[in-house]
């Protein structure tokens, strides 16, 4: 199968793909693993020199 | 904070931040902010009372129109987020501008040079006709190329960052900066009948100009008019409250929701057009799904205070701020049942839009502008704090009452106008004219008119604090309770 055929074997599932796409998302954002990470790069608007 | 200073301190040579840029836009945004608002009071007057279109040309409704929209959007708006995307940079990227001083001078001396140029053929009836997209090919190729230079801007200093991670201000700002270059090269599109001469014809013709003007008109609200305040709004209320963002984790599922969404939303403009059928109901759909991203911002912006709601009494440069979250989450509702095709039959055409618009720009985008302006101005000139918080306070009232009265009295004349237009008599004829409904709306009218004399007055007051602040004069006056239980007495609670 070359590249075109596999495009238009996945163009017609865009939706679909982008739902997994954002889904990936949200369990990255909401994983607890990375809550620690998260809550320290919310403190960075006061990182700065005043 | 003292973490970071600590760091900081072990470094001898703290960042210099280029603020000179900052201090030209800030200038830039009030200055065009104050003459858009008097734009818009004035053709709100014209419609009330059309003997001020002079008999002349140059002073019709019609060229009038479009210097306030541009005024507002792109020139007050624009400058807005210039000046607070390029200092937001700086300071959460700990890294001065790319390009220095040259690059970032000609981003800011090219983007006026384009907001004269638009105003000036509008007034001369120079326009492409496009709504938002009016200015003709010379304008057009400029801005091009003033926003390609602040595009380099800003990402060259993201590039050279000294934080590891890109706070989400930034996110937005570039989502805003890269979505608005597409919109404008493609929408823009035309050829010029000769190289002396101003006139050009679009590329596009019958619907799918119609269709890629509000593709490009609805993701300028989205990624222009949303997109670039929800950055100000992630670094400003933080800030201003002294707190971090109520949900970081939700701020990065509320930028992919939005920026998934928003682009698909524009064919709600067409509704009932030569537009087909599905491609109309996708836009409603995607409208309405855009719900809950909206409403995840709101959440985020307005729970940042969550445990010190006092401070809403005690600091009204944080009630703007908070308050254009409210008008936010409240237009954001709107749109999306407004979009509604049913809804969208009795809005489309009539001053509901209207109200629409105006609740989400001078509630939510000017509201939001004018929290982070005073939370930079004693920044910016080095000051101790801002002349007066009295003053902040009568502005915020003012201005708020203003709105009230505007999108109020644009909410009645537009349902009326509608049900007016589809009204018919027992023997199926319609039963008013077209002026009748010109007539019924009149009253409303001058109280719109009303409402934009009091948002104007709120602008002056706020020219005339930040003027003080920027002399460096403080204002003897009651100050407010720091926190309830320990204020004094008398301090007018």
């Amino acid at each position: 199968m070359d590249l075109s055929a596999l495009t238009e074997a996945v163009r017609p599932m865009w939706v679909v793909w982008l739902v997994i796409l954002f889904g990936g998302i949200v369990f990255w954002a909401f994983r607890p693993k990375n809550k620690k990470r998260f809550e320290k790069n919310g403190e960075i608007p006061f990182a700065d020199d005043e | 904070m003292s973490e970071a200073t600590a760091t900081v301190g072990a470094v001898p040579t703290p960042v210099a931040y280029d603020e000179d840029i900052v201090k030209k836009l800030f200038i830039a945004t009030v200055f065009w902010g104050v003459i858009g608002f008097v734009a818009g009071l004035y053709i709100a007057l014209q419609l009330a009372f059309p003997v001020l279109n002079l008999g002349l040309e140059w002073t019709t409704f019609g060229r009038l129109r479009p210097v306030h929209t541009s005024g507002v959007v792109f020139a007050f708006g624009g400058n807005a987020l210039i000046a607070t995307s390029l200092y937001v940079v700086q300071r959460t990227c700990r890294a001065t501008l790319f390009g220095g001083r040259a690059l970032a001078g000609f981003v800011f001396w090219g983007y006026q040079a384009v907001i004269v140029l638009a105003a000036l053929g509008y007034v001369l009836g120079i326009t492409q006709g496009k709504e938002y997209a009016e200015p003709e090919w010379y304008v057009d190729i400029l801005l091009t190329v003033v926003w390609v230079a602040y595009l380099v801007v800003f990402a060259g200093t993201l590039f050279k960052r000294k934080e590891p991670h890109i706070y989400v201000a930034n996110w937005f700002f570039l989502a805003f900066i890269l979505t608005v270059a597409m919109l404008h090269v493609v929408n823009a599109l035309a050829v010029p009948v000769s190289l002396t001469g101003a006139k050009s014809y679009v590329v596009w013709a019958g619907v799918q100009d119609a269709l890629t003007q509000w593709w490009y008109g609805h993701n300028a609200v989205g990624f222009f008019l949303t997109a670039g305040f929800l950055g100000i709004m992630y670094y400003f209320i933080p800030k201003q409250a002294n707190r971090p963002i109520y949900s970081y984790r939700l701020s990065i599922v509320h930028f992919w929701s939005l920026i998934f969404l928003y682009i698909w939303a524009g064919p709600h403009h067409l509704h009932y057009t030569a537009l087909p059928d599905w491609a109309q109901t996708l836009g409603m759909v995607f409208s309405v799904v855009l719900w809950m991203p909206s409403w995840g911002g709101m959440v985020n912006g307005i729970m940042t205070l969550s445990g010190a709601w006092d401070k809403l009494r005690t600091d009204p440069v944080l009630r703007f701020l908070i308050t254009s979250m409210a008008f936010y989450g409240m237009s954001t509702f709107e749109g999306p049942a407004m979009s509604i095709k049913a809804v969208n039959s009795l809005s489309h055409y009539t001053d509901w839009t209207i109200g629409h618009v105006h609740s989400g720009a001078l509630g939510w985008v000017a509201f939001v502008s004018f929290g982070a302006l005073y939370n930079l101005a004693p920044k910016l000139w080095k000051r101790e704090r801002l002349y007066s918080m009295r003053l902040v306070t009568y502005h915020f009232w003012t201005a708020t009452i203003g709105i009230v009265l505007y999108i109020t009295s644009m909410w009645i004349s537009g349902i009326m106008q509608g049900l007016m237009w589809r009204a018919y008599d027992s023997l199926g004829f319609l039963q008013y004219s077209f002026i009748e409904t010109v007539e019924a709306m009149h009253p409303y009218y001058v109280i719109r008119s009303l409402g934009g004399v009091l948002f104007v007055v709120g602008s002056l007051i706020m020219v005339y604090n930040l003027w003080k602040t920027a002399r460096g004069e403080i204002r003897s006056e009651d100050v407010y309770e720091e926190a309830p239980g320990t204020a004094p007495a008398g301090a007018g609670s």
